[in-house]
Order: structure tokens, then C-alpha cells, then sequence
């Protein structure tokens, strides 16, 4: 039987429909889902999905901030923003209070990628969360290759890569036991090339800083970061102006931005296809630490 | 495989990947990789990625980086597959990775699974949702044991297309004779399998030859390279779209003031073709109505065909939820509770075993089952069937008869991939610990 054209997908379609397949079925089978939303462009794509898989109807779960206290201002803006248009509840897990009451103690490099995660865990376990949609994707780090769709974790919101569930055809377990969880990650087989596709396709807006802009940066290991008051330049570090943009959005004090003119999804679109560096690779002082950086942290509960 | 080698890539291959934002809608092709690192399966899939400018530079200075330390002769490209500490440290790979790699007409998923017989687990769950399986075997040694049990598992899973390469012909002196004496061994062991399609490919994923451009060194090889096959591999007609099959997946009725009296049934089409105005039945209750709309969130749609997920509404108020399932009047699936199907044992904890009781997970159909009976356990390399057989063990496949709860709304895994599958889970652990395809339901 031959197929006529008109039933064509489009592998934007297909991933469309298999990120709302995933979405349904953890509103369909879990308790108290929750979904992760940084106010960066994959959390903003997946909060899209949500609205598409439950419309007309609201989207049927709350948001959460995972807030470092480092944050960009035009992120915290279309946070707020998205979050008002949607009418959705907003759960804010605070790293500065969490600080504050002692729950963690601040890096000796300032850095609070780390302290996120006893943060998240407390407030999933103070909610009773047991479904965390992440925007994580598949291509983003090898680690992250190997994970599942439905990603078990157990009481203490661990990621054992050794003791994973299969996960066969579109056919997702979610069950768990009290107070263990499940990450949920409808993004898994996009890449940031589709992500990108998507947006334009979409027309979703995002936050400015995603677009070329002038900012004062240093340049350190190869990567260009943001002078703000909660980043400072070392010694011998010469500030100066340059056209960047984000390629990820994530705790400014560890997150670089890439030289760039591309101010339109556009030309985003064309210099994400000519790159030859990963978004993390480019960006992310944080996974540069060791060859299993993402794995470990991983395995403590981290996205 | 040195980067030097792999830089000298074929420049045909360059073409950049997606640049414009769908200037020709790409489809998608899923596809799982089968063979050993010995076979050159991670050079191959290095290989595709490196000519599809889908590698990037800091993946691969880390890799050179991990060779370098581990004294490795050569860029190990396994290491870009082996994400997890535990797989370096040791020099195996323990589970399924996920690569993606796109050309200007396909993108594509590779299900990468290792070759080894301990994780037949493994390729059984890549080659579940594949469209393409790809067969690696090393030409100086033919096929193996693990080829033919390749073969088999894809065969098991129904996979629509079968690649095998030939590998490593530079150092058989590219010979016609070699390649057509293992092309002509695995197409009559292919004979006796359920393969739709295959196709075989004289390759060198370290040269390069037969990958993107066709060899210069085979001028006797006619076909398609195998990144050509890959790109135009006919997949549109795998799909069924003669059976309606809709699992409602979840019921929207918005509590909301703007919206009232709204009822949809959300779900994935699994097969078929769903209009406005066609008759359809609802199962198990076998209640009749029409398809008054079939919705997405960016309006009606005229039709929705596999695997589109969109809402569906009826024109009479039937009682619907979760796990019932929409197809035809004439055309409908089994409603069974006497399920015959062969299962794939995955857990290394405990076996399968004649009278336990187990939960499953089919469509979007919770049940629970016990196990009435197993008829045999198949050795999968000489396909033998050991009716003596009391239990199975990780990675054992065999034919079992289950009896439900609930009576599962079923068709033969061979017709329909979706409404044929389901997971069997422990309930006690809730792991996943079986995959199975229905033969036959009653």
C-alpha cells in the first residue's frame, strides 16, 4: 500500500507527539506531578508541550524554580511573566534561604551548582512530588544518553545508571513506593537543533539574553562570562565588551555565554547547524570538572 | 580510528544538518545498532556521526583525551558511547545509548545497543521501537553466533528493515567473493525469520568506503551507501493505517467557566486513520458513536494517522476512561483475558515462573496476570524449543500463556507493534522485568 503524501510527519511532529504522549501518561498515572522551569529555553519548550497536551483545559500541575539566588533579571522577568499568562502556581525551592537556615553551606568557590540538589530534594519531599518533569535532553552530555524517559529515583532522589527500568516501546512504568520519585523527561530525544526548530516554528518567545547582545565579559578557560555582582574576574582578568549571547541559561555565576551576532531565531538557527562545540561544552564551567562531572552529580539527585 | 582519517571524510558529506529552519520537512527514523566494538560498530556510528557534522569538537577532544590516559593506539571512539564510569573503568558497554545525527532529509535516533550475549535485555528494548535494525559482522570472520542471534531478536521485535554490513572488506582485500559468500549465508538464515526487508552493505567505517559515497575500491558493489539507504529507506508504509486503533490515554473536561460540557479523549493514534463522522466502537464496553471532532491544541484536525496525539470527541455521551480503547465496528480488536505470548525475561533478581503473579502494562491498560503456563524456552542461536523448561531466567526468551484480570483490548504483536506489546512488572520491586509479544488472544 503506498502512503499518500498527507500522511507525512514531520520529525518536529513526531517528536511534538511523542513529548505529549509522555506528558499525559505521568498526569494519567502519578500522584503529584511537578514540572521544572528554569525560565530557560528547554523548560520553556516543554512548559509549550504541556499547554498543548491538556488544552483546553489549564496545564494540570504546578511549576518549580530551582532558584540559586544567581539569577540573570531577564530570566526572573519571563518567569514571572509566563507564569502570571498561564495562571499557574509557582513553587519557588530557594537556595539564599535554604543558605540562610543552614540546610547547606556555601562552596568555597561560590559556586551553588552543587547545593541545588539537597534544595530540590526538600521541597520535593515537603510537596510530596513524585513526578519532576525536567527539560534534559539526550544529546546534551553522554551521561545523559544512557538515561530513561521515566528515570526511577529512590528515597534519597538518587539515579543508580546500573539498576535502570527497561523502558520498551512507548510502554512507561511510573510506579514507585512513598517517597520515592520519578524524573520525567519528555525531551529526551530532541536535540538543541530541533529545540531551536521549534521555537521558530512556534514562535515562542524567550528571554533576551538567548539573542546577540553587548555585555561587559572576561574571558576565562576559553568561555566568556558576564561581570555582575555575582560573578568577579580574578585577578589579571581584563574586562571588555563583546557581542554574545546564551546558548544555556543556568546559575549566572557558572554559566558562559558564546560570541555571536545572531540576533533572530533565525540566525540561531544557523549558527546552532554550523557549530561544532556542545552547548555544555561551550558553556558550562560546571561540567568541565571531570570526565563523569554530570554523572556524579547525577547520581546525587541532581536534574 | 585517528581523527586524521575521519577528517579526510568524503566532503560530499558535509552537508550541514538542518540549517534553515525546515526549509523540506525532515522525517524521523529510528534505528538500533547490533554488533560488538571488535565489529567496528562504534567506529561505524563515529563514522556517521563525524560526516553528518554531528560529532563535536570538544566530544571528541575528550575522547582523545580518555584514549591518550588509557594509553590507547588509536581515538577510542567506544568512549563516546561509554558514558558511564562504571563502562569505562571496565571497557564494556552496560546499557542503551541514545545518539542522534541528522542529514538535510532524515533525522535520525540510534538505539545503540551492546553486542554482547548477556544483553540480549538491551537490543530487545532498542529494536522495540526501531524501523531499522543494523547488523555489523567483521568479514574476516563471517557470521557468528551473535549475528544470527541479532537477526533473530530483530526479527522477534518485528523490526521493518534489516541492514547487515560487511565490515572491515580493506582487509579482505575488498573481495567480491567474501562479501557474496556472507550476504548469501545470512539471506537463507534470514529466510527462515520473519524479515521483511533486507538489504547488505559491503563496508569500511574506517576507511569510509560505502558510508556516505559509494566505494571506489568495490566498482562490483552496486547498491546504495549506506548512509544513501538510510536516508531514502522507504519506513511511511510500515505504519498501519488500515486498523483503527486509539488507546484513550486521559479524559480533559476543563473545570474551567469559559469552557463547559467539554469531554475529549486524549491519546496516540496506534493505527488506522480517524476522520469526523466515522462510526467507531468503544472497547470493552462495545458501545457505538461517532467521531464528532479530533482535536489538537492548534485546532481540528481532518484526520489523525499514527503517531499523531490529539483529542478525540464523540458525538453521544458514553461512559469513557483511561485504558478503553476506540477502533471500528467491524474491525476490532480482541478483548482477551487468555493471552498467548512470547516473552523476554529481563530481570536478573528472580525468573519467570509457572503460577506467580505479576502486574502489566499494556497501551495505556493496567492489568494484573498470572502465569498459567510455559509451553518452551527457545534457544535463540539454533532456535531450538526446550519444552522441559520450568522457568525463565534474564535474558531467556519463551513462549508463555498468561491469564488477566482485566481482559486487555489485543491484537497480534505481528499486525500491530503498539496494541500487541505489553511490560511485565514485579509488584513488589516495580522493576520491569519482561517484554512480551502477543502470538495469540482469546
Amino acid at each position: 500500500m503506498t502512503t499518500p503524501a498527507a500522511y507525512r510527519v514531520s520529525h518536529l511532529d513526531a517528536l511534538e507527539a511523542e513529548s505529549i504522549f509522555v506528558m499525559r501518561e505521568v498526569v494519567a498515572e502519578m500522584e503529584r506531578p511537578v514540572l521544572l522551569f528554569s525560565g530557560g529555553k528547554d523548560s520553556i519548550v516543554m512548559l509549550r508541550l504541556a499547554q498543548k497536551a491538556f488544552a483546553p483545559a489549564n496545564i494540570p500541575f504546578p511549576v518549580m524554580h530551582v532558584d540559586t539566588g544567581h539569577n540573570f533579571p531577564e530570566v526572573l522577568e519571563y518567569r514571572d511573566q509566563r507564569v502570571a499568562e498561564l495562571g499557574l502556581q509557582l513553587v519557588v525551592a530557594s537556595v539564599p534561604e535554604a543558605l540562610a537556615n543552614g540546610m547547606v553551606r556555601e562552596a568555597s568557590d561560590g559556586t551553588r551548582n552543587r547545593i541545588q540538589t539537597p534544595v530540590l530534594l526538600d521541597a520535593v519531599e515537603k510537596h510530596r512530588f513524585d513526578a519532576l518533569f525536567g527539560g534534559a535532553r539526550r544529546d546534551e552530555e553522554k551521561a545523559r544518553a544512557k538515561e530513561r524517559v521515566f528515570s526511577f529515583r529512590d528515597e534519597f532522589g538518587q539515579w543508580d545508571p546500573k539498576n535502570q527500568r527497561p523502558e520498551l516501546w512507548s510502554l512507561y512504568n511510573g510506579r514507585h513506593h512513598p517517597g520515592e520519585s520519578i524524573r520525567i523527561f519528555p525531551l529526551s530525544n530532541w536535540t538543541e537543533l530541533d529545540v531551536w526548530h521549534y521555537i521558530a516554528r512556534e514562535r515562542i518567545p524567550l528571554p533576551s539574553i538567548y539573542y546577540a547582545h553587548e555585555r561587559e565579559v572576561i574571558e576565562r578557560d576559553g568561555m566568556f562570562y558576564a561581570v555582575n555582582e555575582f560573578f568577579r574576574p580574578r585577578a589579571g582578568e581584563e574586562r571588555f565588551k563583546a557581542q554574545v549571547r546564551y546558548r544555556t541559561v543556568g546559575d549566572a555565576s557558572c554559566t558562559a555565554a558564546v560570541r555571536s551576532d545572531a540576533d533572530t531565531v533565525e540566525k540561531v538557527i544557523e549558527e546552532v547547524a554550523a557549530t561544532r562545540i556542545t552547548e555544555r561544552g561551550a558553556t558550562r564551567g560546571d561540567d568541565r570538572v571531570s570526565e563523569a562531572a554530570m554523572e556524579d552529580r547525577k547520581r546525587e539527585g541532581y536534574f | 580510528m585517528s581523527t586524521e582519517i575521519m577528517a579526510s571524510a568524503n566532503a560530499e558529506a558535509r552537508a550541514v544538518a538542518g540549517a534553515g529552519p525546515e526549509a523540506r520537512p525532515m522525517d524521523l527514523l529510528r534505528f538500533a545498532t547490533a554488533g560488538s566494538v571488535d565489529d567496528g560498530k562504534s567506529t561505524l556510528i563515529g563514522r556517521l556521526l563525524y560526516d553528518t557534522k554531528s560529532l563535536f569538537t570538544d566530544q571528541l577532544a575528550a575522547v582523545e583525551a580518555v584514549s591518550a590516559a588509557r594509553g590507547d593506539e588509536y581515538t577510542n571512539l567506544a568512549l563516546l558511547t561509554d558514558g558511564l564510569r562504571a563502562e569505562r573503568e571496565q571497557g564494556i558497554t552496560i546499557d542503551v545509548a541514545y545518539r542522534y545525527f541528522a542529514t538535510p532529509r532524515r533525522k535520525f535516533i540510534i538505539a545503540d545497543t551492546p553486542g554482547h550475549i548477556q544483553y540480549t535485555r538491551n537490543m530487545v528494548t532498542g529494536a522495540s521501537t526501531a524501523d531499522l535494525a543494523l547488523i555489523l559482522v567483521d568479514a574476516r570472520k563471517g557470521l557468528v553466533e551473535q549475528s544470527r542471534r541479532h537477526a533473530f531478536l530483530c526479527s522477534l521485535l518485528r523490526v521493518p528493515h534489516l541492514v547487515l554490513c560487511v565490515n572491515k572488506m580493506d582487509l579482505v582485500d575488498w573481495s567480491q567473493e567474501v562479501y557474496e559468500q556472507i550476504a548469501d549465508e545470512f539471506t537463507a538464515f534470514a529466510a527462515k525469520l520473519d524479515v521483511p526487508d533486507l538489504t547488505v552493505v559491503p563496508i569500511s567505517a574506517l576507511r569510509g568506503d560505502n558510508i556516505v559515497a559509494r566505494s571506489e575500491n568495490m566498482p562490483w558493489y552496486e547498491g546504495p551507501s549506506l548512509l544513501h539507504h538510510l536516508e531514502r529507506v522507504h519506513i511511511a508504509s510500515d505504519r498501519n493505517l488500515v486498523d483503527v486503533r486509539f488507546p484513550v490515554q486521559y479524559v480533559i473536561r476543563p473545570q474551567s467557566t469559559t469552557v463547559t460540557d467539554y469531554r475529549g479523549y486524549a491519546g496516540q493514534v496506534a493505527s488506522g486513520v480517524l476522520k469526523p463522522g466515522d462510526e467507531v466502537m468503544v472497547l470493552p464496553s462495545g458501545f457505538t458513536s461517532r467521531i464528532a471532532a479530533v482535536e489538537t491544541a492548534d485546532g481540528p484536525v481532518a484526520e489523525a494517522f499514527p503517531p499523531m496525539s490529539v483529542t478525540v470527541r464523540l458525538a453521544d455521551e458514553i461512559d469513557i476512561s483511561r485504558g478503553d480503547l476506540i477502533c471500528r465496528p467491524n474491525n476490532a480488536p480482541a478483548v482477551a483475558q487468555d493471552i498467548e505470548a512470547m516473552v523476554c525475561w529481563m530481570d536478573e533478581t528472580a525468573p519467570l515462573r509457572v503460577g506467580a503473579r505479576y502486574a502489566i502494562k499494556h497501551t495505556t491498560r493496567s492489568a494484573r496476570a498470572i502465569v498459567r503456563g510455559l509451553h518452551y524456552r527457545l534457544d535463540i542461536n539454533s532456535l531450538h524449543r526446550d519444552e522441559s523448561a520450568d522457568e525463565l531466567r534474564l535474558n531467556e526468551i519463551g513462549r508463555v500463556r498468561l491469564r488477566t484480570t482485566v481482559p486487555l483490548l489485543a491484537d497480534e504483536y505481528r499486525r500491530n507493534r503498539t496494541t500487541g506489546g505489553f511490560v511485565i512488572i514485579d509488584e513488589t520491586t516495580n522493576r520491569t522485568v519482561g517484554a512480551a509479544m502477543i502470538v495469540e488472544a482469546s
